[in-house]
């Protein structure tokens, strides 16, 4: 049985290398491929496929996104609104189908995967919202929101369930008794709580957090955070962290992708962008970000214009619209896309493009005091 | 003796006000003392199902020109109702405001007649609301909604008006200002949109801006340039900020001085620096504690265990022995705390069971 198991998933080990993906498939939970989701607006009307009247434009949300979640490891995807950062948690999810691209789970094409398989997926693939009064629903009680997700998958009884929703409760931080209260009887942190039991509850082995903890309050937000550190080391839980706050991101993460206009600008290990963030870009969003101590008085670096629409990008380096510094058009990045390269020799990469680097004076000083 | 603390006294940093022209410092210093708000004992009630809700509970405060003071706390600390009791604008029943001074350049306003406040509000002082989305009305243009409150305060009309719209838009950094200004604020972006909610707020040159949580909808880049832009208008005016916000962040980077609220009372309040370096409430510390650093990698981060208080059924005493990690008697709990000054300007709601050096204070209090 073993033997033959361990066939089928090695004859699939065929995911392509991508540059800046660094972990192999065996110590990967997920990894993702040229991921692109391109929606059309303003639709065109067409005949034989040709467009008469009007152009389709397309609003490119995930544009060649490649990257790998490892094993028990926090990814983290930093960026504005509108950097298409979500939209990647919705296509790992399969909330949403890929324009073009694969996602891989253990090595295996997700796209490609059996009924059985994809069941299997979404078992081990769960997901922890933004807005805990959202994400709950308001009729049911929390012993139906946490085991609902065992009444469909599992062949549990009804005992069974109750006793597994139990412990998933004590497990976050709440008491069993509380399984028959409604969610507006808990407070916002609290009903983040319930959010994550219901994500543990299938023993996933990955799951998408979603800003997870920008609804909530700062003193509630270090509990989460803390509860969630704990889970992911204690049952070996990799998470894709989706997150403005880059303090947060530093936090919580093991590797980090910064994303802009649905292109990963810098990837690598956290400490090591943090500690020398390489794009004008990175280095914009940790200017901004708000000082640990008044004393702290970082100059910060403004991007020229705002931040720019998704709708048709820039076919070249999408970054070309917002950088400080000139731009050649005749240079070929100004035209096709610029791949990721290495820095150093470390794990650490960035889309290098005559403009896109930060020059000295540009870099933010993260120094504390 | 040694009430007042050795390291406050040696970090003196004066880094921010530097940044600013040597004219405009001087010009702040002469109007600092001018107090523009003071706040004294103010108590605000609601009644509900579960019993009386003291939501403020004996609030006191001075706001000086030019001044910026941040009240913190989580949510249902009091820090918002604080706001609308400023404004008269709780909402009565089931909300009152039961006792308590807000003194505005001299006038009490708990005083005066709705007339008058309407007269007040928008005009001396004004409000910022977190969410412009929801504080913008999608049917009217920006013009109408900006232009509302000069022609109600200043009695302009007609072509004057739109010119005075169109000076507020680009007070507030808005490119091409005539034309935005026929615009409706769903063409509008957010940070643009949470502009005009500032340009409607400054338009009518007032004394106090109270700032609820201006930024939390915003995305970093936008959030910078909107504090950086609040801190130019102040500069330019003199007008005095009040901020009501959780983020410390924002604290540090925007505050003059700070005001901790817990349970609708102020716990400490400290200029911003003393906050930051020598917290003495256990609820300060906790707060600065449980925020991650950006600047390094941050350990295990400090939690406050439990939730905030049950406004309606608050413990007797010290509000937050429940949640506090000191060790205390049952006794000590039961004290009702009183805010002394421990040092200049150093307020702290002293207890033994939530400041650690109770003992190097206990002189100040009776108990």
């Amino acid at each position: 049985m073993t033997t033959k198991t361990e066939k089928k998933t090695n004859s699939k080990k065929n995911v392509p290398s991508e540059l800046g993906c660094t972990t192999s498939t065996k110590d990967s939970i997920v990894q993702v491929r040229n991921l692109r989701k391109w929606y059309p607006v303003n639709k065109a009307i067409s005949l034989f496929g040709k467009d008469i009247i009007g152009k389709t434009d397309l609003l490119k949300a995930v544009d060649n996104v490649s990257f790998d979640v490892p094993k028990g490891k926090t990814f983290g995807l930093v960026g504005e609104s509108g950097c298409g950062k979500t939209t990647t948690g919705k296509l790992i999810l399969q909330l949403e189908n890929p324009t073009a691209g694969e996602i891989y789970f253990q090595g295996e094409d997700v796209a490609l995967m059996s009924k059985a398989g994809l069941v299997e997926y979404r078992k081990s693939v769960q997901a922890v919202f933004q807005d805990p009064w959202a994400s709950l629903n308001p009729r049911m009680r929390v012993r139906d929101i946490v085991g609902e997700p065992l009444q469909i998958a599992t062949t549990m009884t009804k005992d069974q369930i109750a006793k597994r929703v139990g412990d998933l409760l004590e497990e976050v931080g709440l008491n069993e008794y509380q399984s028959n209260f409604y969610p507006h009887e808990f407070s916002g942190g609290q009903r983040q709580r319930i959010g994550i039991a219901r994500a543990l509850a299938l023993n996933p082995k990955l799951i998408i957090l979603d800003e997870p903890v920008s609804a909530l309050d700062v003193s509630i937000r270090a509990q989460i955070m803390n509860l969630l550190v704990d889970l992911q080391n204690e049952h070996n839980l990799a998470y894709v962290l989706i997150a403005h706050n880059l303090a947060t991101v530093r936090y919580m993460c093991h590797r980090t992708a910064v994303m802009y206009l649905g292109v990963i600008q810098e990837m690598g290990d956290t400490e090591t962008v943090f500690n020398n963030p390489q794009h004008i870009y990175t280095n914009a969003l940790m200017s901004a970000a708000l000082p640990s101590h008044p004393d702290i008085d970082r100059d910060e670096l403004v991007l020229p214009g705002e931040v720019v629409s998704p709708i048709n990008p820039p076919d070249g380096d999408v970054f070309q619209t917002r950088t400080p510094l000139k731009v050649d058009e005749k240079h070929e990045y100004a035209n096709s896309r610029p791949p990721l390269v290495q820095v150093g020799k470390k794990d650490h990469w960035v889309v290098e493009t005559p403009w896109s680097i930060a020059s000295k004076d540009m870099k933010v000083n993260l120094a504390g005091i | 003796m040694t009430t007042k603390s050795k390291k406050s006294a040696t970090k003196k940093t004066p880094k921010r006000s530097s940044k600013t022209s040597k004219a405009a410092d001087f010009g702040r210093k002469t109007v600092r003392d001018e107090v523009v708000l003071s706040v004294k004992d103010l108590k605000t009630q609601f009644s509900t199902k579960w019993g009386t809700v003291r939501a403020v509970d004996g609030v006191s405060f001075d706001l000086k020109k030019g001044e910026t003071l941040g009240i913190v706390g989580e949510s249902g600390s009091g820090k918002s109702v604080t706001s609308l009791s400023l404004m008269r604008l709780v909402p009565s029943p089931p909300g009152e405001i039961v006792s308590g001074e807000v003194n505005l350049n001299g006038r009490d306003l708990l005083k005066l007649s709705e007339k008058e406040m309407t007269e007040v509000r928008g005009g001396e002082i004004s409000l910022i609301l977190q969410d412009p989305m929801t504080a913008l009305n999608p049917c009217f243009s920006i013009e109408d909604q900006v232009g509302e409150g000069i022609r109600i305060h200043q009695g302009i009309k007609g072509k004057g008006l739109f010119d005075k719209v169109v000076d507020a838009l680009k007070s507030v950094r808005i490119p091409a200002a005539d034309q935005r200004a026929k615009d409706y604020p769903h063409q509008l972006s957010g940070g643009m949109r949470q502009r005009v909610v500032g340009a409607i707020g400054i338009s009518s040159n007032p004394s106090v801006i109270i700032a609820d949580e201006p930024t939390t909808s915003l995305d970093v880049t936008i959030q910078g340039a909107y504090l950086r832009l609040l801190k130019q208008i102040q500069e330019e005016t003199g007008v005095g900020i009040i901020f009501i916000t959780h983020d410390f962040g924002i604290v540090a980077k925007m505050c003059d001085r700070v005001a901790v609220m817990y349970a609708g009372r102020i716990v400490e309040s400290a200029d911003v620096r003393t906050i930051f370096n020598n917290p003495l409430h256990e609820y300060t510390k906790a707060l600065i504690e449980s925020v991650p650093k950006l600047e390094q990698k941050t350990g295990r981060l400090t939690q406050i265990e439990g939730q905030p208080p049950a406004l309606w059924d608050l413990p007797e005493g010290d509000s937050f022995a429940p949640r506090s990690t000191l060790k205390f008697s049952e006794k000590d709990a039961k004290i009702r705390p009183e805010l002394v000054e421990v040092s200049k300007d150093h307020f702290v709601q002293l207890s033994k069971s939530s400041v650690k050096d109770f003992k190097k204070y206990a002189h100040l209090v009776n108990y």
